[in-house]
């Protein structure tokens, strides 16, 4: 078991090219950067392959379990669940601390067993983290070649591979983390090289203020991710996902569990701020700063697929919960048509697939939350290269255009940059759901799925889909339209250095256009014929808990007979299938009425048609405006400020007036007690008590200096006098 | 005394020891005031001699009257007259001798001037 026991290699690799960036990627030369770290990232993907076939080969004996190897305890105290000296269980199997014990805390799990709180150094190898492994690094890979032509004249050349290469060891850890714990340390860390990334010309502002914009808004997710982390250990007592699905597979935990349906919906929070959902999607567009090898791979194949894996993962969970799934494939579906509104009439071509990319993830989202998990990872799967190949020939167009970014600027380059167009149009072929190309297969799934699943019930769902099929085709073919059709609109110059992209950029447009052709087929679905393998080599990941959902239903007998409850096929399914094709046909013909011959200063058909909506959708709806209003505070409404610099203006002015009120009116206090103190000192103490002895004395000195004048003679007098008055005395007694 | 009338020529006043004592407080209320307001100290010194003589007019006065009460002599007050006389010279005595001293240290004979103790 070479490649299954060492799997730490595959993410050793990419650390160790970061590394060697690290230390010494200044004084390197451009080719031994490369030798480095897009070998590294090569020998990852070689790896990686090895590893799925031996996981295949070793799962078909070992009836499909998931293959986890642990290398050592990180956190946690490494018991396994037994009862300890100083916690034991009572006979009814419930732990209670021992209270002769100190600081020794008992959590009981769900069935009363000793609870433990363990995160490992661990790895789990399944059907769901082998095709992401493999599209991870695969795309990675191409990525990395692309980006040796498209980075060769871009200065910090090594820093932009050490960035990606720790981006490509955060994702693997992300995948093939086998508890929370160490997917949160991926999810982190997918977080920090996208700030990095994006923020990679951080001497322009709006790159910096993208890229934290970008975390930040990561960040929100990452506390519902924590929250929903933390509502998993406790109740389920365990945070690896192996004992977290047996706990769900188990049967003690009712549908709609209440602690389940919180931790699943923090869980989707975390999942909405990685992956790009409403309310926590506006990172993304501006996440375009960044160069664009880094959009291709991080902003449409991986780190934004990674909340797809999560809740993938935690599809036990889920299932459980029917009201977070609800919540799920709303989300999902207002998120795919909101951004595809948005990417109708934007002009930026990184912009228009940004929104895109938003709106694939809805339709990934919305797969998910009807319950066709399956759908849900083969759209990923498919779009993984068909993004990431529209990103990538986008980036061959603004190279071949010096620079150039905005769509009203170009046109006419089809002739010119061939490989780049045909590429090109094979991925928005894809990606408009036109057959036979990849995402013919899974969107078109994902609108089954919506329509079939617990009938009536998602219709609108379906609904929305297809208004976003239909606008999806629309952008997509404006943009070919626009850049590859149509009047050429540049300046000179520009046409005279239109070229085509050197072949490090053009050989992986080829392969994944190849892969665009090629991986629909993998789920060729069995209404046309297919075995729909794909969706069956995830059985061992999803099935399980489906089962026990239709144990609940009364559907047992069907399982048993092994059916799956949408395995029969049905003529609505032909309709279906004929409708979302002919929403694209149309999508594609309206763009090319008003874009295939599009001359300088052409107009816009939304624009023409009512100015106010085509106002609000190319300001995207002024979302970040609102946000700026409301949950930053960057602009004032009115005097007031809210959000986050409204509650700092909040605190500055408690601490200003109320804080430094109380402060001076102790100040105040302590002047007036003074001044009334030292009036009392003055006049009482001093004049009354002190002085006024003093005065009195003085006072009655005077008479009683009478008695020591000095003059003899009064002395005689008063001898005199009392000598008289003796003798009145005995006069008259 | 040719206005006098032989009815008051004849009628002599009796001198009664009255008249003795009225005397005897007399000069001793000139001495007193001589005392107490004259500025000179032989003055004064001398007005104390007049004192006593007073005090010894008014005992030889008493014991003369005594005499005629009681028939038989009684001479104390003139004996008391004779050791008053007697202080009287020695108290004069030494009272010149405080003047003397007195002089000598305030080149002076006037009694206003020893207030050294007056505030």
């Amino acid at each position: 078991m070479l490649f299954l026991d060492h799997i730490w290699i595959i993410l050793l690799l990419p650390a160790v090219g970061a590394a060697v960036m690290f230390f010494f990627g200044r004084k390197l030369t451009k080719q031994s950067v490369n030798a480095v770290c897009v070998g590294a990232v090569v020998l990852a993907f070689a790896f990686a392959c090895g590893t799925v076939l031996q996981y295949n080969g070793w799962a078909e004996a070992h009836n499909h379990q998931p293959y986890q190897t642990i290398l050592y305890t990180w956190l946690g105290t490494g018991s396994t669940g037994a009862p300890t000296a100083a916690c034991s269980l009572t006979p009814n199997g419930i732990a209670s601390p021992d209270t002769s014990a100190q600081d020794q805390l008992c959590y009981s799990k769900y069935d009363g067993t000793l609870a433990s709180f363990n995160a490992d150094a661990g790895f789990l190898i399944d059907p769901l983290s082998s095709i992401w492994l493999l599209f991870v690094t695969g795309v990675g890979m191409l990525i990395h070649i692309y980006s040796i032509g498209y980075m060769a004249h871009e200065g910090g050349y090594y820093r932009f591979f050490g960035y990606l290469n720790l981006f490509m060891f955060s994702m693997l850890t992300l995948i093939l983390a086998n508890n929370y714990v160490l997917m949160f340390v991926g999810w982190e860390g997918v977080g920090l090289c996208s700030y990095l990334l994006i923020g990679f010309y951080f001497q322009r502002k709006s790159a910096s203020d993208a890229a934290n914009k970008a975390f930040i808004t990561n960040r929100i997710g990452d506390a519902g991710f924590l929250l929903g982390m933390f509502f998993i250990a406790w109740y389920m007592g365990s945070l690896r996902y192996t004992d977290v699905i047996a706990a769900a597979h188990s049967g003690k935990f009712a549908i709609g569990d209440p602690i389940i349906t919180a931790a699943t919906l923090l869980l989707f929070v975390g999942a909405c701020g990685k992956s790009a959902q409403l309310p926590l999607y506006v990172w993304l567009p501006d996440a375009m700063e960044g160069p664009t090898p880094v959009s291709a791979l991080i902003h449409a194949a991986t780190m934004v697929t990674a909340g797809v894996y999560m809740v993938a993962r935690t599809n036990a969970l889920f299932v459980l919960a029917p009201t977070s799934m609800l919540v799920v494939a709303i989300v999902g579906a207002l998120t795919a048509i909101f951004a595809a509104s948005i990417g109708l009439v934007q002009n930026d071509i990184k912009r228009v697939l940004a929104y895109s990319t938003v709106s694939q993830l809805g339709y990934m989202f919305l797969a998910l939350g009807v319950g066709a998990f399956a759908a849900g990872v083969f759209h990923v799967f498919t779009h993984a290269f068909f993004k990431a190949l529209l990103f990538l020939g986008a980036g061959s167009v603004i190279h071949a255009m010096s620079g150039e970014q905005d769509m009203r600027n170009m046109g006419a380059l089809g002739g010119k940059i061939k490989i780049t167009y045909w590429t090109m149009l094979i991925a928005t072929l894809a990606i408009s759901g036109i057959p036979p190309f990849a995402g013919f297969f899974s969107k078109d799934e994902i609108l089954w799925q919506t329509w079939t699943r617990e009938p009536d019930a998602y219709r609108l769902l379906w609904g929305i889909g297809y208004v976003t099929a239909l606008m999806t085709a629309f952008y997509m073919f404006r943009l070919i339209y626009l850049t590859f059709y149509s009047k050429p609109r540049m300046s000179h110059e520009v046409e005279h250095h239109i070229h085509e992209s050197p072949k490090s950029m053009t050989v992986p447009l080829i392969v994944l256009a190849a892969m665009c052709l090629v991986s629909g087929f993998l789920g060729w679905p069995r209404s046309l014929g297919g075995s729909d393998r794909f969706a069956h080599y995830l059985d061992p990941v999803f099935a399980r808990g489906e089962v026990h959902v239709l144990a609940e239903q009364g559907k047992a007998e069907q399982v048993a007979a092994g059916e799956r409850e949408e395995e029969h096929t049905s003529p609505i399914e032909y309709l279906l299938m004929f409708l979302s094709v002919a929403a694209a046909g149309v999508g594609w013909w309206m763009a090319g009425r008003s874009y295939a011959n599009a001359d300088k200063g052409y107009v816009e058909p939304i624009d023409a048609a009512s100015p106010a909506v085509y106002k609000t959708l190319l300001n995207k709806y002024y979302v970040d405006e609102g946000y700026d209003y409301v949950f930053t505070g960057r602009r004032k409404l009115g005097k007031v400020r809210l959000g986050a610099m409204g509650l700092g203006d909040a605190s500055y002015w408690f601490d200003a007036h109320v804080i430094d009120g109380a402060v001076n009116g102790a100040g105040w206090m302590t002047r007036v007690i003074a001044t009334i103190s030292s009036w009392w000192d003055k006049w009482i103490i001093d004049g009354l008590f002190v002085n006024g002895p003093a005065i009195l004395a003085r006072v009655l000195s005077y008479p009683a200096r009478l008695f020591e004048w000095g003059l003899v003679q009064w002395y005689a007098l008063v001898m005199t006098a009392g000598l008289v008055g003796f003798v009145f005395y005995y006069v008259y007694h | 005394m040719a206005y006098c009338s032989e009815k008051a020529m004849n009628t002599l006043l009796h001198i009664s020891t009255l008249h003795y004592l009225v005397l005897g407080a007399a000069l001793f209320l000139l001495g007193i005031i001589g005392v107490l307001t004259r500025r000179n100290v032989v003055i004064v010194l001398m007005s104390i001699e007049l004192i006593l003589n007073a005090v010894n007019l008014n005992l030889v006065a008493f014991s003369r009257y005594w005499q005629s009460i009681h028939g038989a002599s009684a001479l104390h007050g003139q004996v008391f007259a004779i050791f008053v006389i007697t202080d009287a010279a020695a108290e004069a005595a030494v009272g010149l001798g405080i003047l003397i001293a007195f002089f000598r240290n305030k080149e002076t004979v006037n009694v206003d001037e020893v207030n050294l103790l007056k505030w």
